[in-house]
Parts: structure tokens; sequence; C-alpha cells
């Protein structure tokens, strides 16, 4: 059975700080007080992420990313809108929801009073499966993320790798329909890395469903099939990682600041050859900075100078960067995502 | 209901348990026996107190080992596995219900309270022995009572872990547990506080005076107590009222 994931309309206003994603106090009382600060996380996303895909959410800190997971994996209750994993409405039904996926959070959640091994064997035993069952895709899974070695020692002293590594293991160990990932390869070093896009790959061929959120670009083009690019709680753009980079005029971005204002350059920069768009950037420090969408980077930035030069216009800063879905953010919502 | 991930969380906790079992012990006999031995042996023999004050202390003794073991049990885990650690998580995505969660919390907790409880009579006959004079004639409402005031510090430990911020469990400790001990009739029988009016009505929010008098009734009756239906009622308000109120708390934490 494939498993895919639905969303329409989702809304999240947080009024407090989310509890466990802020690892905030409580006293929600007091706060109660004081007029509710509200912050949109979701701002009416739908979704449709067919069963067996790898399907990426890409966007900067803050762009509703894990909210969507916290929604998606029932952890987090959503204000307005629905969603759905297979047939069933997350919201209304948890429990069958919960036991059709597996997920991996952001922050390293392991039971610090077991060992490795006992983590996964406690995981099976919640999800009903048999002591041997458990004990033979717990000793799979440990060998499989090279963590045998380590498997009967306390997590406490575990590095944060081998955190990410087992808490992905354990997220597996029940065989989920539908795999969240949470930022997945933060603080993994290069080499595990490319053995944990193996093993997504692997588990995605079995007929998994996979949702994963980053802002690796890399990453995203690697493992996604499917991409939404997420900006204020809102989809902005959708496709294949190769559709959406073509749908970067040009490719290549160069990011062009001039000493003086000067609307009669910016318009024969786009005389150029090679140049698809030129865009006045916005933003506080986006004074006198033109933004130039163009098929060629290097190249092109020895005749800038030259119009610069010609029209008297001191150029001050060029930043030149190659096609990648960083710059697809950054046409799509004029910021950069790292902002 | 799902009785296997059920019974898998309370292995869980039963396998966490017996790990720590040693600090475990300290922390939960240590205090009250030290408590015995100078109150129950040292005072008796020396004369500052007399010998009944033995078989009196008792069942204070075991309210208050119950109480503090049942709301360790359940609150410090919590504090710390949702505010610190976020251990919870992975449990709180088990296929249940999330308040089979903090139920399973809560049995667990108040089996260990049940332990702790009915160690201490043994521990304390031994320490005070000559001379206490444990009168069971109810085995049964004995029973009723100890399962409540385990229920009762298990879901205070509820209550209280899902509403406490983990910078101030010491304040939980002096504000909540400390003033809750000292007018929870442990050391004393109710009807002690007749010259004190006012304090004697108040302390009837205190559960804890229900949790001692109960015990006092049904161990060693043949001290001044409240009545022993009358403590069976109040201890079911409270564990009522705590039950639901920790259930909303944990609903709270559990979903942003």
């Amino acid at each position: 059975m494939l498993a895919g994931i639905r969303t329409r309309e989702l809304r999240k206003v947080y009024t407090s700080p989310p509890p466990l994603a802020a690892g905030g106090g409580f006293g929600a009382r007091r706060k109660n007080k004081q007029p509710a600060r509200e912050v949109v996380a979701l701002d009416g996303l739908s979704l449709d992420v067919t069963g067996g895909e790898i399907f990426g959410l890409l966007g900067p800190n803050g762009a509703g990313k894990s909210t969507t997971v916290g929604i998606l994996t029932t952890r987090v209750r959503p204000t307005n809108g629905q969603a759905w994993i297979g047939d069933y409405d997350v919201w209304g039904q948890q429990v069958e929801v919960k036991r059709l996926i597996g997920v991996v959070a952001q922050r390293p959640n392991l039971d610090f009073s077991l060992t490795a091994r006992e983590i996964l064997l406690y995981h099976g035993a919640y999800f009903g499966l048999d002591s041997r069952t458990r004990s033979m895709r717990a000793n799979e899974l440990l060998d499989r993320f090279k963590l045998s070695d380590r498997a009967d020692q306390m997590v406490r002293g575990f590095s944060g790798g081998m955190m990410q590594r087992l808490s992905i293991a354990r997220a597996m160990m029940h065989d989920p329909q539908v795999l969240f990932l949470d930022e997945p390869s933060a603080g993994l070093d290069p080499q595990t890395r490319l053995l944990l896009w193996e093993i997504i790959r692997e588990y995605n061929q079995s007929g998994k469903t996979i949702l994963l959120t980053t802002h690796n670009m890399e990453e995203a083009d690697a493992l996604c099939q499917r991409l939404a690019i997420i900006d204020h709680g809102r989809n902005i753009a959708l496709g294949t990682p190769a559709e959406l980079k073509a749908s970067v005029p040009g490719g290549f971005l160069l990011r062009v600041r001039f000493g003086a204002d000067s609307p009669d350059l910016f318009e024969r920069l786009k005389t150029l050859s090679g140049v698809r768009e030129v865009r006045v950037q916005t933003g506080a420090d986006g004074e006198n900075g033109v933004d130039v969408y163009a098929d060629r980077g290097g190249p092109l930035v020895s005749e800038i100078a030259n119009l610069a030069a010609a029209s008297s216009v001191e150029l001050s800063d060029i930043n030149i960067s190659e096609p990648s879905l960083e710059n697809l953010f950054l046409h799509h919502t004029g910021r950069s995502l790292r902002e | 209901m799902n009785w296997k991930t059920f019974l898998a969380l309370l292995a869980r906790d039963a396998h966490v348990a017996r790990r720590n079992f040693v600090p475990l012990l300290l922390q939960t006999f240590l205090q009250p026996m030290m408590f015995v031995f100078i109150f129950g042996r040292v005072m008796v023999s020396s004369g500052y107190m007399p010998a009944a004050y033995k078989s009196l202390l008792l069942p204070g003794i075991m309210a208050i080992s119950m109480i503090f073991t049942g709301v360790w049990a359940v609150a410090m885990p919590l504090i710390g596995e949702f505010q610190f650690t976020h251990e919870i998580e992975d449990r709180l995505l088990a296929p249940i219900e999330n308040y089979w969660l903090a139920i399973e919390k809560v049995c667990f907790g108040a089996a260990q309270a049940v332990v702790a409880g009915l160690a201490v009579i043994p521990a304390a006959w031994v320490l005070l022995r000559p001379g206490v004079e444990i009168h069971l004639l109810s085995p049964l409402l004995f029973i009723g009572v100890t399962v409540l005031v385990a229920l009762l510090s298990a879901c205070g430990g509820l209550a209280l872990g899902c509403s406490i911020d983990q910078t101030k469990i010491g304040l939980m400790f002096s504000l909540v547990l400390t003033p809750m001990i000292f007018f929870g009739c442990t050391y004393y029988p109710w009807s002690a506080l007749t010259n004190f009016p006012i304090l004697q009505k108040a302390v009837l929010v205190n559960p804890l005076v229900y949790a001692s008098e109960g015990l006092r009734g049904t161990l060693v009756p043949q001290f001044p107590h409240l009545p022993v239906l009358a403590v069976l009622l109040a201890l079911l308000v409270f564990d009522s009222l705590l039950l639901a109120l920790g259930l909303r708390q944990f609903r709270r934490k559990a979903v942003a």
C-alpha cells in the first residue's frame, strides 16, 4: 500500500511559543494576561505528496517547514485546514496515522535512559513488534547505520552525528509507510551524509513515501523527486529540482551594487548579451543594487564594469552565483535563503 | 486502547527504574528512615517523647514516603523529558492516544508509591522495635487507602510535572511539598490541632492530611483519627481532581 500525504489550506497561528519547539517555559496563564503575540507559522499551505515519492520542503528558518512536519505527525494542532496521511485524517485519526509514520525530529530526542539497542527495541515494542522481529531489525539497523560497536552503550555519551543516525534508525524500526525527516543531514559529516542519502533512496525504493525538509540545495537536488519551496508559511514554487532550477531566468545570478542610483544604467544592463532579467534589489541593504539573471557568470563582469564606467557610476560590489535553488528562492521572494 | 503499546511503555519505565534502583532506594528511604530513627528511637529512648509516639509516627512516615515517591517518579521525568531533553517525543508518537501515556505514568508512579509505602512498614519496624503496635483491623480498608494514597501521589506528580518549569523545581519542593508535609498531619494526628482551630480547618485542603489520617485509621486505630470513610471519599475527590488537572496540563504540553 502506498500512502501519500495531503494538506488543504493548513494554517497555524501560535499565540504562545510552541511548548516543545521553542523549549520554552510554561507560565501560559500569565501570558494570557498580556496581549497575545500571534505568530503565523503556516498561512494556507496545500501540498500533495504522491505515495512512494521523495518530497522535499525547502525554505529558510522560520518558513514553516517544521510546523508542517509537526502537524503531519500529530504533534501540532492546526488552527485551520486539514491534513491526511494515506486515507487518515491526521488530527481526527491520530493513532492510525502514528502507525503509518516514522519521524526524525530536528533536535535529537533520544531516550537518554536507554542504550542504543534498547532505544530501538522499545520503539519496536511500542509498535507491537514481537521480540524476535524486534531484535532482528535492531541488529540490521545498528549494522546499517554503523552503530553496532556502540550498541550497548548509553546514548548520553554519543556524538551529535551518532545520535542523528540512531534517530533515523529508530524512525525506520517499525518499517513506516511514510518517513518524515526534519533536516536529516544537519550535523553529519560528508561521508555519513552520503550513507544517509543511500539509505533514504533504498528505503524509498521499497515503496515508502519520504518527506524531508532541508535548506541544503545539494541534498534537495540529490534526493528529492519533487520539491516545494516554502516561505512565510506559503508554498511559493513546486516542481522537480530540474524544473525549478530552469524557472530561474538564465540560471546565473549576479548581484551588483553601484555607488549611485542610475535607472539609465539599469536599463542598459538589459541589453548585454546573455542577460535575461534585471531586477532592482529591495530590502534594507539593497540600496543601489540590482540582480542580473543571465546565462553566463564571470564573462559578464567586465562588461558590467565597462557600462558602469561609461555612465560614470562607481561599481562597488559584485557577487556571482551559479544555478542553484538558492537563486531560485531569491528569484521568487527577493530574499536569500539564509536571511 | 492498545494494550501492547501500553504494556511496552510500562516495561520501559520499569526497565529504567531497575537500572536506577540504588539511587532510587536512597532517595526514597534515607530521609524518612533518618526521621524514624531520630524521632522514634533517639527521642523516645531518651524520654523526650512518649513510647506511643513510635506507633503514631509510622503511618505519617508511610504517607510521606508514598507521596514523595509518587510525585518524584512522575513529575521529575516529565519535567525533564518535556522541557529539557524532549525524550518523550518518541513515546508521544507511539500508536496510542496521548493521554494513555499520562495514564501509564500515573500507573507506574502509583505502583512505585505502593512499594515505597509497604517497604516503610518492615523498615520502620526494624528501626523502632520494640514498641510498635500495629492493629490491622480491616485489611481491605487498608488496601483501599493505600491504593488511593498511591494514586494521589502519582496524579499530583502528573499535575506538578506538567505545570512546573524546570527552573522552578526547587520552588516546587520548598513551596509545595515541604508545607504539605508539615501541615499534613504526618508527625501528629489531626486532633492535635484542636488548639489551633483555624489551622485545623485550613489543613483540610491539604490532601496529605487524608493520606496520613487514613493510614493512621487503618494501621494504628488506637490513636485519634478522621473517620476512614470520610478519608476514602476525600482521597477519591482529590485523586479525580488532580488526574483531571494533570491530563489537561499534559495535553497542553504534548501538542503545540
